[in-house]
């Protein structure tokens, strides 16, 4: 077309716009049907798995943390409960800079440097969208004082809990046990599920041992939340199950006369009804509060604690292991018995001292020590009374160390007593094959006649000697020993496995028992007793048995003197005893470390004590114990 | 032409009143239909304060309608240079102001009401290319097609500086429309497609910012960044997906009452309509749109002059243009561009301006009878 020709023609432009609006009518109609597929796709076809995204985004599960279980005495006094307490807490990943926030807070809330410490240890043990502690226990003003700051601090909160709290604190931190924040190592252990919310778990003793029953299970909660993670109703909800009750044997009472018996001194007093094997008392002295290690002790605390000459982080009672001295001489009586060594009617003549046949060596009676007159002769129910070495070297010698040790073994030395706590342990009761395979060396006629007194290389649990004082008790019964009672809530207390099944049915025959305890009841009761001093004015009958352990040894002619060497080398004292006589509720045993004279003077009033308290108190019948226990 | 009068009469019998106030029916209903479908949606994803400040709006926009339909197509065709330059001129002011304020500028602050010229612009630019080409036949000359890119480019290129690529490449689309409807060559066309992409390189290196090269990536692979540049889109297809056939029901989207679905009154708004209402409810609101568009170029066929027929085609094309971008952003389908939803997005300025567009359909409708007498 000639440009000059080139002029509007309406006709050919209505036309031109007919084609060119048509064409356009049909792309949008096409654009149109994209976008119409496009939504049928993402609506019909991929519905389910959008669907599913979106309840992702809302849905969430929050687990919910079971209350703890209680633990009361036998009288249903409270020993470990829970108190509410408000904790800050930040989660690192939801804050940009930590230490700038932790500085802004410590202008409203007290934060030491000790909690800077602690909270950046835990930092790095915690995931990053975790809590992690900064302070705990706030003070009321505090809580007030941050709730009005939130706002301030995004990623910090302020969450109040159940925590952990023990009213005795030092005095029955040794028997409960304590509980502590989940670490790293116990985490990967645990059923993550139901420990998701808890944030606390049994570290030692019975927290430990029935983690499983105080725990109980945790709940959840589906709950819809909008995308700032704001809970904006709950859609489902399980309720946590709490966890269940401990009814101990322990009688706080009884545990307060013993401790205050021991006084300032280090040692255990274990007291064990008999019948049951439950554990009435189980003091190790010094103790330390538990309730800081429930939160996170501080550092300096902590220091002080493990470099205390003390030790109070020491639970004797279930890890302290002692040379048993004289106290296993009852034991060792019925042993020889037994084993045919001795009889009930023979008799031995003791000059002071014993003598290996083929051998210069003499081995030292204890009145030699004390500058007193040889025993002379002597059954062996006196020779227990006396607390005669020479009579139990000659038993000894004559037992042997094979049929010594595998006697030993059937009253439990050597072995577990099966207490429901998880830190017990051994100690060492010696055989052949252990010295040759811890030693790498024959066993020596020699050495049986120190373990034939309690000495050598045997070493012993309080708790082994407190099981055999019960067996002796109860005529022969072994028992596993028990801190449980019974388990469940205060008013539906189920009763758990109690009185326990017998270990060992029978250690002796009913005639060797009674001349042994007859030996024991001289003990305390003869006029010529070694612990009669310590008994004098009981109102009740009761059998007993010394013991005075060398910590450490000393020259066949060395003299001993308490005052003028080092405390930490001097004697331990040791007692065990049962009450009353005939049909006796209470077995003890009591360890003094380190003292001035022996077990005599110094254990064996400790165990008069906690016999006097425990037996006058069931003398008003039940008094107590029928008594409805006290609701807070 | 008896018959055309008689068919005239008809409407003026059926439609009287609508028809002196020069109004058209069904652009109206479809209009309200649509606005009725804005207010409740903005209700469900904004509260009662927004629904009731968009009925404001909304009114506002009516009336500025309801005027320009009053004005007959040669006025406006007459207006069209003015408006253009005043246009120009006003976003020339808008960037000067901008580089003084060393940011970016879109408002021109009047005082007593803050104007957007780059809105102006999404009407002045179709009308002024409608008035080039109105009196020059048709197909157009390649000179005529260069002076009208030059025209389009003008107001393009300064509203790019703001930046605001987004209203850019619409007020871009609107001018294109005409040169389209106009009889822009096929092969030129062709040649320009190929110019663009080879354009997109240098746009993408040297004008485009950082965040959107992102969100061109993001589109690509939004998986790639979910709690970032990805999160509006995975979001909103996470919406729009779980409303399935029905729709979760109103009031009832978990994705737009738990506010996971970002900016869910405005651009994102079509995620809330297909998260609620589901399929169904989608394509009832395409269908608007449909129908909407549909009307505009019949309404641009019918028009008896070049002048209104380009521009009643452009202003239903580019109004489809908002439509498909929106959705296929809102769906996934496109990158994240900030453009809303026309008439059911929440907000004021888009509103006015493309109600005034519809007066302006308006008008070219009702007016055939002046020019033709």
């Amino acid at each position: 077309m000639n440009r000059r020709m080139r002029m509007k023609d309406p006709v050919a432009e209505t036309s031109l716009f007919f084609v060119r609006a048509t064409i356009a009518a049909g792309v949008v109609g096409l654009l149109t049907l994209v976008l119409a597929t496009r939504l049928f796709y993402l609506q019909i076809v991929e519905h389910h798995q959008y669907r599913t995204l979106a309840d992702r985004n809302r849905i969430s599960v929050q687990p919910i943390a079971p209350t703890r279980g209680l633990i009361y005495d036998r009288n249903g006094v409270l020993l470990a409960e829970n108190r509410s307490s408000f904790a800050l807490e930040m989660i690192p990943a939801k804050v940009t800079d930590i230490a700038a926030t932790l500085d802004q807070l410590a202008s409203i809330v007290t934060i030491t440097d000790d909690d800077r410490e602690r909270f950046a240890a835990e930092r790095k043990q915690h995931r990053r969208d975790q809590p992690v502690p900064i302070r705990s226990r706030l003070s009321d003003r505090e809580v007030a004082v941050f709730a009005s700051n939130q706002h301030r601090f995004p990623g910090v909160t302020l969450t109040g809990r159940l925590i952990r709290y023990y009213p005795f604190g030092p005095q029955l931190v040794h028997a409960l046990g304590y509980v502590g924040r989940i670490n790293d190592k116990e985490w990967e252990k645990l059923d993550q599920n139901n420990y998701a919310a808890t944030q606390h778990i049994g570290k030692l003793g019975l927290e430990k041992h029935y983690e499983d029953v105080l725990h109980g299970a945790a709940g959840f909660q589906e709950v819809e939340t909008d995308v700032h993670d704001r809970v904006v109703r709950v859609l489902n909800r399980v309720p946590p199950i709490p966890g269940r009750d401990l009814h101990l044997h322990l009688d706080s009472g009884l545990q307060m006369a013993a401790l205050s018996a021991l006084g300032d001194q280090r040692g255990v007093v274990i007291a064990v009804d008999p019948n049951t094997g439950g554990v009435l008392a189980l003091v190790s002295a010094p103790g330390y509060d538990p309730n800081p290690f429930v939160t996170g002790i501080d550092r300096l605390s902590y220091q002080g604690l493990l470099e205390s000459p003390d030790v109070p982080l020491y639970n004797r009672a279930l890890l302290g292991v002692y040379p048993p001295g004289s106290t296993v001489k009852p034991v060792l009586a019925l042993a020889g018995l037994n084993t045919g060594a001795t009889t009930i009617e023979r008799k031995i003549f003791d000059p002071g001292w014993f003598k290996l046949p083929g051998d210069d060596r003499r081995y030292r009676d204890w009145v030699l020590n004390k500058g007193l007159p040889a025993h002379g002769w002597l059954d062996v129910r006196f020779a227990i009374s006396q607390s005669c070495d020479t009579y139990f070297y000659d038993l000894a010698n004559r037992m042997g160390i094979d049929k010594l040790s595998e006697q030993m073994q059937r009253f439990g030395f050597g072995q577990l007593t099966g207490i429901d706590v998880d830190e017990e342990v051994r100690g060492l009761l010696p055989t052949r094959e252990w010295k040759r395979r811890a030693r790498k060396d024959a066993w020596y006629p020699g050495e049986t006649i120190s373990v034939g007194i309690g000495q050598g290389y045997w070493s012993a649990t309080s708790l082994q000697l407190v099981n055999a004082a019960a067996t002796l008790a109860n005529g022969g019964v072994r028992r596993e020993l028990r801190m449980v009672d019974s388990i469940g809530s205060l008013d539906n207390a189920q009763k758990v496995s109690a009185p326990l099944a017998a270990v060992q049915p029978e250690v002796a025959s009913p005639a060797y028992l009674e001349v042994v305890r007859g030996g024991m009841r001289d003990v305390v009761m003869a006029s010529n007793g070694t612990a009669r001093k310590a008994f004098v004015g009981v109102n009740y009958d009761a059998a007993g048995k010394t013991g005075t352990a060398q910590v450490t040894s000393y020259g066949q002619n060395e003299k001993y003197d308490a005052t003028k060497i080092d405390e930490r080398f001097r004697d331990n004292a040791l007692f065990i005893g049962f009450a009353p006589f005939d049909k006796p509720q209470i077995a003890v045993a009591v360890l003094v470390e380190n003292v001035i004279g022996g077990g005599a003077s110094n254990a064996a009033p400790i165990a008069r004590r906690v016999m006097d308290h425990y037996l006058a108190q069931s003398r008003e019948p039940n008094a107590k114990r029928d008594q409805e226990p006290a609701h807070d | 032409m008896t018959e055309y009068s008689s068919r005239m009469h008809t409407h003026r019998e059926r439609y009287g009143l609508l028809w002196r106030f020069h109004l058209d029916w069904a652009l109206l209903m479809g209009l309200l239909a649509l606005m009725s479908v804005a207010l409740l949606v903005v209700y469900s994803a904004g509260g009662q304060d927004y629904m009731v400040q968009q009925s404001m709006r909304f009114a506002l926009g009516i009336a500025a309608m309801i005027v320009i339909a009053q004005v007959p197509p040669r006025l406006l065709k007459l207006w069209a240079p003015a408006l253009y330059v005043i246009g120009i001129i006003m976003l020339v002011i808008v960037d000067v102001v901008g580089v003084i304020g060393k940011g970016a500028q879109r408002w021109l602050d009047l005082g007593f009401i803050r104007f957007q010229p780059s809105e102006l612009m999404k009407i002045a630019v179709p009308m002024l290319l409608a008035w080039y080409f109105a009196d020059r036949p048709l197909p157009p000359r390649l000179t005529h097609i260069a002076i009208a890119g030059g025209l389009i480019l003008l107001p393009v290129g300064l509203i790019a500086l703001q930046p605001d690529l987004g209203t850019a490449l619409l007020i871009a689309a609107s001018g294109f429309m005409v040169l389209w409807l106009a009889g822009l060559p096929w092969q030129l066309l062709l040649a320009g497609g190929i110019g663009v992409a080879g354009l997109a390189p240098l746009l993408w290196y040297f004008y485009m910012l950082d965040y959107q090269r992102q969100r061109v990536l993001t589109f690509l692979d939004p998986e790639s960044d979910p709690l970032g540049a990805g999160y509006h889109i995975i979001q909103s297809k996470i919406a729009i997906g779980s409303g399935g056939l029905y729709g979760k029901g109103y009031f009832q989207g978990t994705q737009s009452q738990l506010e996971f679905v970002p900016e869910r009154h405005t651009d994102f708004i079509f995620a809330v309509i297909g998260e609620e209402f589901g399929l169904l409810g989608g394509l009832v609101l395409l269908a608007l749109f449909a129908f909407i568009i549909i009307r505009g170029l019949y309404i641009a066929n019918q028009a008896q002059d070049t002048f209104s027929r380009l521009l009643a085609g452009a202003l239903a094309l580019t109004f489809f243009v908002y439509v498909f971008v929106n959705m296929g952003m809102v769906s996934g389908i496109l990158p994240v561009v900030g453009v809303p939803l026309p008439l059911v997005s929440y907000g004021g300025t888009a509103a006015v301006t493309l109600l005034a567009g519809f007066g302006v359909l308006m008008s070219v409708h009702t007016h055939r009878r002046l020019l033709t007498s």
